[in-house]
């Protein structure tokens, strides 16, 4: 058992720090339960740029970008950051974007769906045994010899073009020199703490994955496959500080329930198989839209095409009407996410036989 | 001699735990070219009880599993 803690340190580390950071960002402002969430953040960011035209989810969230440049910190400092891609860009786009349609189903990524557990919201709970039932399935095409082809080492210059495109967005929309980035007036984006506390926030947390390799999906596909349980400890220590966090910063008003949860609804059945499609997806992608946002950050352009493909998915879900609201989900949605399955499947079982034919 | 290079984990882990399985050899040489692949192929290694040492190999890295 010590040893257990010695040899993981840095990952129960991550999932604490991330877990007081989610709780604090919740305090300074965030929308409820949402101190972090990689796929609601990358909706907002949709809408800032005018992706999509749901004004009250519209706002360039610093988090982010603090999370992708964290991660190219710590690269950068240990000597790990480096070019590469090539493996799969076009599919990756499509399953980031099924990610993104899964989680806005639900309403949010697997980091927010811990985040939401342990602040009472058992809809949750739901969500993470679809999220688990994804990623059975996944897992069952890893074993079977699923994988996205090799990727090859590229420039660098390729490799930074993202974090670095990020920034450059971010500073202008801080600036508001062009004017153009939007910003919510009401509703969930309207909701954030001051731009430099998300920053800085983001750049904790992004630099910490980097070095932990903190990721949900991960976490449990090592349990399934491995039986290996050191990523997933991130994640069961992260559950226990927003737990214990949220008992003391609500008090007597803290209990679990169902209804009446911020930025959530209760239909249990699309619950679970939004976050189904996303531990799927996310299972073939090789990490949870957190890892995909750190990896990104290192210099994997894959990665990188993933969160693209996400943010195109959030304007996907908000033009066409897929996404959930806090009344729940839509017709257009539950259509989306069949087709998610059906789509995700085939990646499925196309990338797994079909290379037995002609090996590479 | 497995070569993990280009592949993102767990692809990596896979492919040495499938080698581990057909053959079951006392040693076995694996190539990765990222940290992440080097960890988690070690911390796989180590579980199923192999000695593993590592050593750079111009920018990738070279892994030994031994049987004690």
């Amino acid at each position: 058992m010590k040893e257990f803690f010695k040899r993981n340190r840095l990952i129960l580390t991550t999932g604490f720090v991330i877990g007081v950071i989610a709780l604090a960002l919740g305090a300074l402002g965030n929308p409820g339960n949402m101190g972090f969430c990689v796929a609601c953040f990358l909706r907002d960011i949709a809408g800032s740029l005018g992706l999509h035209g749901s004004a009250n989810v519209q706002y360039f969230r610093p988090e982010i970008v603090g999370i992708l440049l964290g991660s190219t910190l710590a690269a950068l400092a240990f000597r790990e950051f480096k070019g590469r891609g090539g493996s799969s860009p076009v599919l990756r786009f499509i399953l980031g974007a099924f990610v993104m349609i899964g989680a806005l189903m639900f309403l949010g990524c697997p980091l927010r769906m811990i985040i939401r557990l342990g602040s009472g919201d058992l809809n949750a709970l739901l969500g993470l045994a679809g999220f688990f039932a994804g990623i059975l399935a996944g897992a069952a095409f890893l074993k079977k010899g699923f994988n996205l082809k090799r990727a090859y080492t590229i420039s660098c210059v390729e490799g930074a073009a993202f974090p670095v495109a990020m920034l450059v967005l971010f500073i202008l929309s801080v600036s508001g020199i062009f004017g153009v980035f939007l910003s919510s007036e009401e509703g969930p984006g309207s909701l954030h703490a001051f731009w430099v506390v998300s920053l800085v926030a983001g750049l904790v947390v992004g630099f910490l994955c980097q070095r932990s390799r903190m990721c949900m999906a991960g976490g449990l596909r090592d349990v399934v496959l491995f039986r290996d349980c050191s990523l997933i400890s991130g994640f069961i220590v992260l559950f226990l500080t927003v737990l214990v966090g949220s008992l003391i910063l609500k008090g007597g008003a803290f209990s679990f329930a169902f209804s009446g949860q911020p930025v959530a609804h209760t239909d249990g059945l699309w619950n679970f198989l939004g976050m189904a499609l996303v531990g799927w997806a996310s299972i073939l992608l090789g990490g949870c839209p957190l890892r995909q946002l750190v990896l990104a950050g290192e210099g994997n352009s894959d990665s990188a095409i993933a969160v693209l493909g996400m943010i195109a998915g959030a304007a996907f879900c908000h033009n066409w009407g897929l996404a959930s609201s806090a009344d729940g989900p839509t017709a257009n949605g539950k259509v989306a996410v069949v087709a998610g399955f059906v789509v995700v499947a085939l990646i499925s079982i196309i990338c797994t036989f079909a290379k037995k034919k002609g090996e590479n | 001699m497995v070569d993990t290079r280009g592949y993102s984990c767990p692809t990596p882990v896979i492919m040495v735990q499938q080698e581990l399985k057909k053959t079951a050899p006392s040693t076995l040489d694996v190539l990765a070219d990222n940290r992440a692949a080097v960890e988690n192929v070690t911390r796989f290694a180590r579980n199923q009880g192999y000695a593993v040492s590592v050593t750079p190999d111009g920018a990738d890295f070279r892994l030994k599993l031994s049987k004690p």
